[in-house]
């Protein structure tokens, strides 16, 4: 496994009075695509949250290229270069997607080799550049969170749940968006119940239940493992279409 | 949650006349009660009358702009309910006075260049100071109190006193009267060939204060609309979380929007002042109303719609005082009362997603 770039330690998080985070352990490594699975409430968007520092950690350490990010303001974090989408894409609906884009890219103008890029992954973003955000569709709108997050080269990308809701086609293309980043080694951190859009793009996978990390590992080897998949996520892959 | 999906476009045009009025009264409707208000008014006075009030309600309305611009903005952006808002309107008129007397050599010379270096600066004091004791007030009252309405209203109201008693430590308990530079003084005269409203006197200083209005309005549109900054703020609106989420920081902005916001409030104070020539402490008190109706009125947020709103509650002011003096009072918050019956969100809402 790659050196990790991510890393929490026995971290703990609340939300008004309830604990979601019992001591989450997980290592997110440079370059490779890690999935996060786990049932409803297990607390995978709150783990993304917390590295993002919109949730507070109560306990323990998230370490970002082994610096110690625990507690800092949410945009200090974002500078270091990680990029969140989080799971309602969190686009600016009155905003056009012009507009989305120009705040997406923080250090400065855009840059027009990379937003053709982005163009050729997403074209629908080319045709309603113009258009306010909220007009668009929601596979639009997913396409514009996830090209927001990669307008700029970025170290982490976290993504919770980009398939949530969207037709079969759609994901399809999201999932060839994907491959591209997997490609240039872009290190992802994905949140995703769909266990086969998981397992296409997953090389390293960690499975959350309880507030804290049961599983991690090769991806391969939760794909392949028919018995683990029915012990950690109470579903076997034939039944999880 | 922004997973509302609006149907891309609707561009098909209404059918018919009638349709196409109801589409233009759904889509402008700051359009369309200012044209409706005015129409009425031109049906019930002379239309000689029915200029000059216009002309002066719309000098109103850009005084009562520039000092409601920086509440919308505050409360829309940052949810904050400032309540001392007119402590900093008072603070800029006194401000403004005292360069104005300071200057008063300047400010009386017959001639309108030597009259703007004592006018400029006057305006400049009062948004320096009122924009000075924005920051302050910012750190010092507002921060503690983000995102609890409640005790919003109950520290920035204490504040405000706080405010006006020490523009009586300063300035003294009295009115105060203030020099209106000379050139602003005397009216320009409608040529007598003009048809119907020939020969109507239209005071200069209302002509000026529609000119600085209009010119502070669209400066802001520009801003919200086309910079980076206005991008932000306009996001900001939206969702605060996902502001940050991005890289930016947004107290620095809510911080920046807050002293612009105050030294707004004092330059329209400053402009009052010249405007009614004696200022108090709690003028700033009185004009509040004005102010609160415009924000809600136009949409809580919106500069456009408080452009709208200040203009429509600056004309029916004086469309009705002159109508029916005794109803002057009532028309401002009464103008509010219907276009809420018919508009809950106001005229043009910034929509909270």
């Amino acid at each position: 496994m790659a050196e990790s770039i991510l890393s929490l330690s026995g971290v703990r998080a609340d939300i008004d009075q309830y604990h979601i985070l019992h001591g989450v352990d997980l290592e997110v490594p440079a370059g490779e695509l890690t999935v996060l699975l786990g049932r409803n409430g297990a607390g995978k968007s709150t783990t993304l949250r917390t590295i993002m520092g919109l949730t507070t950690v109560t306990q323990g350490k998230v370490r970002f290229h082994g610096e110690d990010i625990t507690g800092q303001p949410t945009p200090r974090i974002a500078r270091k270069g990680i990029a969140f989408v989080p799971e309602n894409m969190g686009i600016f609906s009155l905003l056009t997607v012009r507009e989305n884009m120009v705040l997406a890219a923080v250090s400065g103008p855009v840059d027009p080799a990379r937003l053709d890029w982005v163009f050729d992954l997403f074209p629908p973003l080319k045709k309603f550049w113009d258009r306010p955000a909220g007009n668009l569709s929601g596979g639009q709108k997913q396409m514009l969170a996830i090209a927001r997050a990669i307008i700029e080269p970025r170290e982490l990308l976290l993504v919770d749940e980009p398939t949530k809701g969207l037709a079969p086609a759609i994901i399809n293309d999201l999932a060839g968006a994907f491959e591209q980043l997997k490609q240039q080694q872009v290190t992802v951190l994905l949140v995703e119940q769909n266990f086969n859009f998981s397992r296409r793009l997953g090389q390293s996978a960690a499975v959350m239940n309880d507030g804290g990390v049961v599983w991690s590992g090769p991806m391969n080897d939760l794909a392949d493992n028919d018995d683990l998949q029915h012990e950690l996520l109470g579903l076997g892959l034939g039944e999880h279409q | 949650m922004s997973a509302h999906d609006e149907i891309v476009g609707q561009q098909t045009r209404p059918q018919g006349a009638l349709a196409r009025f109801a589409a233009f009264r759904q889509d402008k409707p700051h359009i369309f009660l200012l044209l409706l208000m005015m129409a009425v008014a031109l049906l019930m006075m002379d239309p000689r009358t029915w200029v000059l009030l216009t002309i002066s309600g719309l000098a109103m309305g850009a005084m009562v702009f520039l000092m409601a611009s920086g509440m919308t903005l505050t409360f829309g952006l940052m949810n904050v309910l400032n309540l001392a808002h007119g402590a900093f309107i008072s603070l800029g008129a006194f401000a403004g006075a005292s360069v104005l007397v300071w200057l008063s050599g300047q400010a009386n010379a017959p001639s309108l260049l030597i009259n703007l270096a004592a006018i400029l600066p006057a305006l400049g004091f009062a948004m320096v100071v009122a924009g000075l004791l924005g920051l302050v007030f910012e750190r010092l009252v507002i921060k503690p109190v983000y995102g609890d309405h409640l005790k919003q209203i109950l520290v920035t109201v204490g504040g405000s006193i706080i405010i006006m008693e020490l523009i009586h430590v300063v300035w003294g308990p009295n009115e105060i009267p203030v020099p209106r530079p000379e050139a602003l003084n005397g009216a320009f005269i409608l040529p007598k060939s003009l048809p119907v409203i020939g020969g109507v006197a239209l005071e200069k200083y209302r002509l000026i204060a529609v000119v600085l209005g209009l010119a502070i309005y669209g400066l802001m549109t520009w801003i919200i609309e086309r910079t980076r900054v206005g991008i932000l703020i306009r996001a900001g609106v939206e969702s605060r979380e996902m502001v940050e989420v991005q890289g930016y920081r947004i107290r620095l902005l809510f911080l920046g929007v807050f002293v612009a916001g105050s030294a707004l409030a004092g330059m329209g104070g400053a402009m009052w002042a010249m405007y009614r020539e004696i200022i108090t402490a709690h003028m700033g008190d009185e004009l509040m109303i004005s102010v609160i109706v415009v924000i809600i009125l136009g949409g809580l947020g919106s500069i456009k719609g408080c452009f709208y709103g200040a203009v429509l509650v600056g004309l029916i002011n004086l469309y009705v005082g002159y109508l029916e003096p005794r109803l002057a009072a009532v028309a401002t918050v009464g103008l509010m009362v219907g276009v809420l019956m018919w508009r809950p969100q106001g005229l043009i809402p910034v929509i909270k997603v």
